[in-house]
């Protein structure tokens, strides 16, 4: 027993391993947007020692002023030096997408397991919420629900997870209903395995694979989603420098003066959602089973085929 | 496949129930209620106020009657085609929206186009040519629409040609009956801007399907009998591969109608995401209820006509 467990730990590490090697070697873009992921969570998690100034010290002479040695992008029109504003803008969005994405999975992963398991008439209630949810554009949903419960970190936070949570829910329950058929889930009802630990230890492995690929969609999507209610005021009230929040009411309104104002959030959410993304196909199109070997891959060689045959 | 219709036609009513239940429900939470609102207005106005003028207007709204009995006139109301009206400006809801509604539609139509006209090429020479130059210039490409934020473009368009070339689009909106091109060179910039981000995730789509198909025996029997790439890809793989975007589209659309909130706001345009913003300012209940079961309603539509869709273009599927 010992033994057969440190050995699945050993493949289990060097399947991942694998998949490093894997994703370097055969996923460039993949490998850019994990050290964009990296930045970002080093920038998240040491932004205090990072950011040259505090994000919210104002410094009246600096009053709009334009990049410089002192405000290396420049400053805000309260004085307030951008660089430092990013860098903690960068801690805002690591939590927005690191718990939003997180809470939703959580959600994806509990709301599909029972719909998809228990299927029948609990499935057909459950869906039918899920159908009603849906149905609302997203930022339909987030604009009045944050209006509901005002504006904050946690607050924006739960509603993104809750949102995608219930959305990503009919992809886990896709997965388990596709699981659940076979033969080993049979297999292990019939040697007595409680339901609970049938799910747990049968059904929940097997859905992690969607499950991943949904946590890196939502990352970027959550990030995203905070920086638009942020930019219509529902969203992170200032002074805390969220990316889309510097981009609303002041930014607009000095963009002439001071473009660096509305240039420098803009960017830092391009290339952080970018990266993401990046990353996220890579994941996926790695752990994806359907895109894996088949029939060799159509590339160079297979393009030199029929002119071979024509020839 | 008519029964099949029925039993969705059928599933789509508790749903719309759940839908009424969900927004006036959520909407009556709402903080800052709209007595307080119009009680320190006119208080500040007539320069009296207190308690009596708050009971007066919320008798004069209808809100001093208890939740569910509110809840039933209002659905009441929905049974018979009516929305109520505004609690501020007393206008039919239901009007307020079908005039805004020809400006958001037109948004949203341009913006598929636009966004279809991007993804298609793209989507598949990035899957013909995967792991080449070309595929990861398109990928990209792609991921550039869906990472960079449309309300900062949105920005950027409405204060940068202004600047550089003393040009900036009109804030005056400009009905499609009035003068057609001035009316597209409007809407077209916002449209674009909304059509990137849908194309780069129907690209993605795209890709992903056609290398999927690519993979399958029919495509190398294909290219056995010495087709052709161009027939191998329009012909076999091509069809067979767009079908599962077209979910992809039917889904996009609740996204699409959310981004014209924010292109509306930027441009200025009177349309739907407009009156939302608006309305949740004011907390203008009736009228955020309104909007939310009227998109909410559409969307379910939308769904339905997808799913038959599908029907149609693969033959595999069958209804039971």
């Amino acid at each position: 027993m010992g033994e057969s467990a440190t050995y699945s730990r050993a493949i289990k590490r060097h399947s991942r391993i694998d998949l490093f090697i894997r994703l370097v070697r055969e996923k460039p873009l993949g490998t850019v947007g994990a050290v964009i992921v990296l930045i970002l969570l080093q920038a998240g998690i040491f932004a205090d020692l990072l950011a040259p100034y505090g994000f919210n010290e104002i410094y009246v002479a600096d009053r709009l002023a334009p990049p410089s040695g002192t405000n290396i992008l420049g400053a805000d029109n309260l004085g307030r030096d951008l660089l430092s504003r990013i860098i903690f803008g960068a801690r805002i969005s690591m939590f927005v997408s690191l718990g939003a994405s997180f809470l939703s999975i959580v959600i994806s992963t509990l709301i599909g397991i029972i719909s998809g398991y228990l299927g029948g008439k609990t499935d057909l209630v459950i869906q039918r919420f899920v159908d009603a949810w849906m149905c609302f554009p997203p930022l339909f949903i987030i604009l009045t629900v944050m209006a509901i419960v005002g504006p904050g970190l946690l607050q924006v936070i739960v509603v993104l997870g809750v949102l995608y949570g219930i959305g990503g829910s009919r992809i886990v329950r896709g997965a388990v209903i596709s699981i659940k058929e076979n033969i080993y889930v049979d297999a292990a009802v019939s040697t007595g395995c409680s339901t609970g630990r049938l799910l747990i230890r049968h059904i929940l492995p097997n859905v992690m694979a969607p499950t991943i690929i949904l946590f890196t969609t939502r990352m970027g999507a959550a990030i995203i989603a905070e920086a638009s209610i942020s930019f219509l005021g529902f969203g992170i009230p200032p002074p805390t420098p969220s990316w889309g929040g510097m981009l609303s009411e002041s930014g607009r309104k000095y963009m002439l003066q001071a473009p660096w104002m509305a240039i420098w959030p803009g960017l830092a959410l391009s290339i952080v959602v970018y990266g993401i993304n990046m990353f996220g196909d890579a994941v996926r199109d790695l752990l994806d089973p359907r895109l894996r070997g088949g029939i060799g891959r159509y590339s160079g060689a297979k393009r030199k085929r029929p002119k071979r045959l024509s020839g | 496949m008519r029964a099949y219709v029925i039993r969705r036609l059928l599933l789509i009513i508790p749903t719309l129930f759940l839908v009424t239940l969900i927004v006036f429900f959520s909407v009556r939470f709402v903080p800052g209620n709209v007595v307080d609102l119009m009680a320190a207005e006119m208080a500040a106005a007539a320069g009296t106020g207190g308690e009596l003028t708050a009971k007066v207007i919320a008798h004069e709204l209808g809100l001093d009657v208890p939740v569910h009995i509110q809840y039933g006139k209002w659905l009441g109301g929905l049974f018979r085609g009516d929305l109520g009206e505004s609690l501020w400006t007393k206008r039919p809801i239901l009007n307020e929206i079908v005039s805004r509604l020809p400006i958001s539609l037109e948004l949203g139509i341009l913006a598929i186009i636009i966004g279809l006209l991007i993804a298609f090429p793209i989507g598949v020479y990035s899957a013909i040519r995967q792991d080449t130059r070309g595929d990861y210039i398109g990928r990209s490409f792609a991921i550039m629409c869906i990472a960079v934020p449309s309300f900062w473009i949105g920005t950027m368009v409405m204060v940068f040609p202004s600047v550089w070339w003393n040009w900036s689009p009109p804030v005056q909106c400009i009905p499609i009956t009035e003068n057609l091109g001035q009316n597209l060179l409007q809407f077209i910039i916002p449209a674009a801007i909304m059509g990137m981000v849908l194309s780069g995730v129907t690209m993605r789509m795209t890709r992903t399907m056609v290398l999927e198909v690519l993979r399958q025996d029919y495509i190398r029997t294909a290219w056995s009998k010495g087709l052709r790439e161009r027939v191998v890809v329009m012909r076999h793989a091509l069809k067979n591969s767009l079908i599962p975007v077209v979910t992809i589209i039917g889904m996009q659309i609740p996204i699409l109608i959310g981004g014209s909130v924010i292109m509306e706001q930027i441009f200025c345009l009177p349309g739907i995401g407009r009156l939302l913003i608006l309305s949740l300012n004011t907390r203008d209940y009736p009228v955020i209820s309104g909007i939310n079961v009227m998109m909410a309603s559409a969307i379910l539509g939308i769904n339905l006509l997808v799913d038959i869709t599908y029907g149609y273009l693969d033959p595999r599927v069958h209804y039971r």
